[in-house]
């Protein structure tokens, strides 16, 4: 097999193992073993598996609190995310944060956040850190599209183009923000379009293929980590499920979410895969891995501890 | 009659102010056809069309800024924040611009905003919080905080009518949870008035919001080893009723202050400095205070649970004072 085939194959096998990840996570939250709030990524996943395939182990991620493609395409293992949704001690924050607060220091996984738009200057800050230093590493920050009416935006914009710095900020544009169309919080349909103002690089692509993803994202990466510049990037995605578990998705059409469907990133990159020589042995092989992993995730939640009164205490202040 | 939920009792307070003034207009995100993070505005873009029930891009201090320049303009409107929680990102056009309008100019900006809010549903550190502190601490701003559905509508149409910037906090728990028969009528509470919810002689409990019906359960319970409890609902914080909580205080002479937000510096430390200070004379005790520990709040809800300030750490303030 060539190259090409084993580094699709790579990404294949990531947005896989986020979609059965998330069936899961659904599961669980619907028999009750999990509460709180939980916003799935499944539909989008290549976009978080395509980004983060640019970036080094030494580059920053910031992203919002639909974060488990994230952390998975980051490297986090699905014991510690399953355990954290779960509430459970082995989880990446100790069962304190719960699905929105995904964080690994190691991975330079800088966050999830539950608070839409705050986490935008924050990845501007990791950013200038970088510059500052001159370690050549990057920062990339997911928003969602409904985000860009944050002040907090357009203020993270204003620095990075000011000052130059390494950030490719990435708005994940999947229609809905909640249960409103864009073009009802919007006046413009291309969210890109703000780096004008900025005087800023932009682009703007549909992300249902992972290697166009990699491709262009790789692209801004580039240009962040060699000229010290920022981009911002629409990635046109779309959501399968509601915008929560709790969400009943009644402002669009069963027909719609079908149609959308039929262009899946999953089935795209499983297409190519089988044009450059992949057989059915090769899919049988991931579904069964990243079922068994998956599995082993739900177990190893299932049966971990639940974090005490003390843990309270430690982690309150350093 | 049908009972009505809080949740309800609040859209009721909304539609039946709408109806009353041309002036009353909703602002908030994903407020119209969705109705809402919680669904409080349910049907009321159907009722009032899109230029009563507004849904704004995502954001909080457009949002409230926008509210208060309607609010010039004279118009009434009441925003909705997804979660309390969220309120912070429009914190200067409540703290600055909201709460001093008044004094600056003797201008009336009649906003209200609205902060679902509180815990106990694992919904961890972001979406969890009670933040009436923050506002009760600025003057200008006056602050409730119902418990029931009949001060939900009733301080909601209080609020609205009042002419000036409210902070009405909603309790997530309570929304679905707590019912009652309504009757039909122009239901107003007024700002400022306390609520006696429970008759007792030996101890008296100060609190609002969930607490509220923590504080009964413990009552209820307290009463049945002998110890007679009051237990009076603020329903406002902000202006207090001081003549019905001194009162409620000097009858008893052993008080203790319950809030779910946390301790440090929360509205409860305001109270017991008050009573401190003019009712010195009348304790019988020291004045117990019992709160959310001075932590984040766990998305664990086990955990969560055992932080909350419910009715057994209630009934254990009430049992320990009893016995001065």
């Amino acid at each position: 097999m060539t190259n090409q085939h084993d580094a699709l194959l790579d990404l294949y096998r990531q947005m896989v193992l986020i979609r059965r990840f998330e069936e899961a996570a659904a599961k669980a939250y619907s028999q009750g073993k999990i509460g709180g709030f939980l916003h799935l990524y499944i539909g989008q996943e290549a976009s978080a598996v395509g980004a983060l395939s640019t970036l080094t182990r030494d580059d920053y991620v910031v992203g919002t609190y639909r974060d488990h493609g994230l952390a998975l395409a980051r490297g986090m293992s699905a014991r510690s995310c399953m355990a954290e949704i779960y509430g459970k001690v082995t989880g990446c924050s100790q069962g304190l944060g719960g699905s929105m607060h995904f964080f690994d220091a190691e991975r330079r996984m800088m966050g999830g956040y539950g608070i839409v738009g705050g986490h935008v200057p924050l990845a501007a800050g990791c950013a200038f850190a970088a510059k500052y230093r001159g370690s050549g590493e990057v920062a990339l920050c997911f928003l969602g599209e409904g985000a860009v009416s944050i002040g907090d935006f357009h203020e993270a914009m204003s620095l990075a183009a000011l000052w130059k710095l390494p950030l490719v900020t990435i708005v994940e544009n999947n229609e809905y923000s909640m249960g409103t169309p864009l073009s009802r919080t919007m006046s413009v349909a291309d969210s890109s379009t703000k780096a004008l103002a900025y005087n800023m690089a932009r682009d703007r692509f549909e992300a249902k293929d992972v290697l166009v993803v990699r491709e262009r994202i790789g692209a801004a990466v580039e240009r962040a980590r060699r000229e010290s510049l920022p981009t911002l990037i629409e990635v046109q995605t779309y959501r399968y499920r509601g915008h929560s578990m709790s969400d009943p998705g009644k402002y669009r059409t069963a027909d719609e979410v079908e149609a959308r469907k039929k262009d899946d990133c999953i089935a795209n990159a499983e297409r190519s895969l089988r044009a450059l020589g992949a057989g059915d042995d090769v899919f049988a092989r991931v579904d069964q891995e990243i079922e068994a992993a998956v599995d082993d995730a739900v177990r190893f939640a299932d049966e971990s501890a639940e974090p005490g009164e003390e843990l309270i205490e430690a982690y309150t202040y350093a | 009659m049908a009972e009505t939920t809080y949740i309800d009792a609040i859209r009721r307070g909304l539609l039946e102010e709408m109806e009353r003034d041309a002036a009353v207009f909703l602002m908030g995100q994903d407020i119209a056809r969705f109705g809402g993070a919680f669904r409080a505005t349910k049907g009321l873009y159907e009722r009032f069309g899109r230029l009563r029930v507004v849904n704004t891009p995502l954001f909080e201090s457009g949002a409230i800024g926008a509210a208060l320049g309607a609010a010039l303009a004279g118009k009434r409107p009441v925003v909705e924040m997804q979660f309390a929680d969220f309120v912070s990102c429009g914190f200067n056009q409540i703290v600055n611009n909201l709460a001093k309008t008044y004094y600056r100019w003797e201008a009336e900006v009649p906003v209200v905003v609205r902060l679902p809010y509180g815990g106990g549903v694992g919904a961890g550190p972001f979406h969890s919080q009670s933040p009436e502190a923050w506002f009760a601490h600025t003057p200008g701003l006056a602050v409730v905080a119902p418990s029931t559905p009949r001060d939900a509508i009733g301080l909601m149409k209080s609020a609205i009518r009042d002419p000036n910037p409210v902070i009405y906090l909603e309790h997530r728990v309570l929304y679905r949870r707590e019912k009652e028969d309504l009757g039909e009528g122009d239901l107003t509470t007024p700002l400022g008035r306390a609520r006696i919810a429970r008759e007792g002689s030996d101890v008296t409990v100060l609190t609002w919001g969930w607490t509220v019906h923590e504080a009964l359960d413990a009552a209820a319970e307290a009463a049945k080893s002998g110890v007679s409890v009051e237990v009076v609902d603020l329903r406002t914080l902000v202006p207090l009723d001081e003549e019905t909580v001194f009162a409620a205080a000097k009858k008893t002479g052993k008080i203790v202050v319950v809030h779910e937000a946390t301790a440090t510096a929360g509205y409860g430390a305001e109270l017991v400095a008050r009573l401190a200070d003019l009712c010195f004379e009348h304790l019988d005790g020291p004045i117990l205070r019992v709160a959310y520990p001075d932590r984040p709040s766990p998305y664990n809800k086990n955990l969560e649970k055992e932080l909350l300030p419910g009715k057994a750490k209630i009934l254990d303030a009430v049992r320990r004072l009893a016995r001065y």
